[in-house]
């Protein structure tokens, strides 16, 4: 039956995205609205709307290898259960996935082989997606993948990549697996690569469509987002979720929740002193929110914990205002701490203060003059021995 | 023996440095009032509606008004330590001479644990409270730079942000707000032990400590300033050697001239 197979999407390499969502049923109207939405999503202007749809009628999809090792795949799990229909449908169609161990078909030597073939035969093209960090303990052996260490794998890919997108926290900077102790040695994905550019997705899962706006950012512009300090994309990562938070005007009014139960809880005043992380945390949790901008944690009642903030299981507790003192034991806050040393400061005064009206006695206030001959010859018997 | 204590009145404490160190004590009291209420703001208004006041963001605001006055003073303060008198002369601030080092250990000797009654008569600070004050410069440094960076993401200012690389070097912003925090418990220990020891200081040695910040004046007699100056310590000058005969040229090695 030759007629069947030609009308199947094979020659993949030749259909640009637009075609591609052509051939799956995808009107002329949806395809505009979502990229409206998108372009909206990422921050753009207008006319980088009109950018956007030329790029996806225009551009081939790209090759991805998305590589999965330390990790939980709540990343993968956050972008398929994205909201809108072609969003999920990007990941799955619109680009190319060539290798993913969770999603691709292929299993076993043919997995790996088309991981082979992929680098092979689009040598500098191909996006390179890692979720999970890299343990570096032992040789690397707690991260193997067909008889490869993730750092092995990463190198290996990483060489002939384009570019390179950490997603999540785990390849952004080492998650849970890197809190201390850190047994593992778990290390982000930007301390193991060099020479390519990385861009830190981050979040515990990130956004959804977060997610999908840096690949279409990438995909439109041919370009490396704008990126923050700690390397992520300013368009979901500049501003902080305390900033965009429904419940700020309770903080500037100084309303606050004291705990979980009281009435105050229950009227929705900010959760500062619950702990809340969102005045140290960027992301887009206050204005995209999730699950299709259902919800995001403050509006359910819980403070932000600062999942896309570095080290942020090392933070806690999370149900306090300011994190533990590092170096002290458990319980060693900043306050405590404090209110010692400010007491030791206080109790030393005083000490010294009665010390001194023993020790300088001579030289105080009507003795100075009083018994002046007295002092002098005192100061002077001790300078001697001095 | 009374009569022939001859004191002699001395101006130390020129205007400038005195309105330093007020405005720099009123930031510091201000900062460190409204730094406390940001981590632990008391409950005070449950009940009321939001959209009625703003009672917090008036404390933040008077804390990120004043950090600008508190740095402009510091910054003062730091082109004063070069054209202001020997006293206030930076290199004051840095025990690297010989003679410096054994004041430090003589002041703690002597006032600190008490073990000897040989007085330390200085016009100037003492070394060991110069160096507590460069401890105290660099902590308020830390604090500008650390409180800068904290501000940069609220900030549309260019100026905030030029302190922004703070955060990546401390890991994340609620590290870096951990030690900005704790530099406050620092700044309430060094104020209750520097309050009090100004008054042991004027209580034991009648120099007038206490007065001398908010007059200039102090009050010694003439055999322990001329010993001071010859130690040479609070008189790094600023002019030719020739106008100050007491200031040796701080060169390694050079014995310095005790009478």
């Amino acid at each position: 039956m030759p007629t069947e197979i030609e009308t199947l999407p094979v020659q993949r390499k030749e259909e640009t995205i637009y075609e591609h969502l052509q051939a799956r049923g995808v009107s002329r109207r949806e395809f505009l609205s979502f990229c409206a939405w998108m372009g909206a999503c990422i921050g753009l202007e207008s006319s980088g709307v009109a950018q956007m749809v030329k790029a996806l009628e225009t551009k081939k999809r790209i090759p991805v290898i998305w590589l999965h090792f330390q990790e939980c795949t709540c990343c993968s799990e956050s972008f398929i259960r994205s909201s809108h229909p072609i969003v999920a449908d990007i990941l799955l169609d619109k680009i190319s996935l060539d290798y993913t161990e969770t999603l691709m078909a292929a299993s076993g030597h043919q997995a790996e082989k088309s991981l082979q073939d992929t680098i092979a035969k689009y040598k500098g093209e191909y996006l390179l997606c890692i979720e999970g960090s890299v343990p570096l303990a032992e040789d690397g052996v707690y991260c193997c993948i067909g008889g490869k260490t993730a750092k092995h794998i990463a190198e290996e890919c990483a060489e002939h990549a384009k570019a390179i997108i950490a997603w999540g926290n785990c390849a952004c900077s080492g998650c849970v697996q890197a809190a201390k102790p850190n047994p593992t040695d778990a290390k982000p994905i930007h301390k193991i690569l060099a020479g390519k550019p990385i861009i830190n997705v981050q979040g515990c899962p990130p956004i959804a469509e977060v997610m999908a706006g840096v690949l279409v950012h990438l995909l439109t512009f041919d370009a490396i987002p704008q990126l923050d300090n700690l390397g992520r994309p300013k368009a979901f990562y500049s501003r902080r979720v305390h900033d965009t938070c429904y419940r700020r005007p309770n903080y500037d009014a100084g309303l606050f929740v004291e705990s979980f139960d009281d009435e105050n809880a229950r009227k929705g005043y900010c959760l500062y002193k619950m702990g809340c992380r969102g005045p140290s945390t960027y992301n887009s949790c206050g204005t995209i929110r999730w699950n299709g901008g259902v919800s995001f944690p403050i509006q359910s009642g819980h403070g932000c914990i600062g999942c896309s903030e570095a080290n942020f299981w090392d933070n806690g507790p999370f149900y306090q205002r300011l994190p533990n003192l590092p170096g002290f034991p458990i319980e060693g806050t900043a306050d405590k701490v404090g209110t010692i040393a400010a007491a030791a400061a206080v109790g030393g005064a005083a000490v010294h203060a009665v010390m001194t009206n023993f020790r300088k006695r001579e030289g105080i206030g009507e003795q100075a003059g009083e018994n002046a001959e007295q002092a002098e010859k005192h100061n002077g018997s001790s300078d001697h021995k001095s | 023996m009374n009569a022939s204590h001859d004191y002699q009145r001395v101006y130390v404490w020129e205007q400038p440095v005195r309105w330093f160190h007020w405005i720099n004590a009123a930031c510091i009291i201000a900062l460190g009032a409204t730094g406390y209420l940001i981590a632990h703001p008391p409950g005070l208004l449950s009940g009321a509606e939001a959209g009625d006041s703003y009672w917090f963001g008036t404390i933040r605001f008077v804390h990120f008004a004043t950090a600008y006055v508190f740095m402009c003073n510091f910054l003062f303060r730091l082109y004063w330590a070069s054209v202001g008198n020997k006293y206030t002369h930076w290199r004051n601030f840095f025990p690297l001479t010989k003679p410096q080092i054994r004041q430090i250990f003589a002041v703690l000797r002597v006032d600190i644990f008490q073990s000897s009654n040989k007085a330390v008569h200085t016009l100037g600070h003492n070394s060991m409270a110069y160096f507590t004050y460069m401890g105290t410069g660099v902590l308020t440094m830390f604090q500008v730079f650390s409180g800068f960076a904290l501000y940069a993401s609220m900030s549309h200012s260019w100026f905030p942000q030029m302190f922004a690389w703070m955060v990546p070097l401390f890991g994340s912003e609620q590290n870096l707000r951990v030690f900005h925090y704790g530099a406050l418990w620092l700044f309430i220990v060094f104020t209750l032990i520097h309050v009090y020891l100004v008054f042991y200081h004027d209580y034991v040695e009648g120099h007038g400590v206490l007065s001398s910040m908010v007059g200039g004046w102090k009050f010694m007699e003439k055999e322990e300033i001329e010993a001071d100056q010859a130690i040479g310590l609070s008189g790094f000058s600023h002019h030719k050697p020739a106008a100050h005969p007491a200031a040796p040229p701080p060169k390694a090695g050079t014995k310095p001239v005790v009478p």
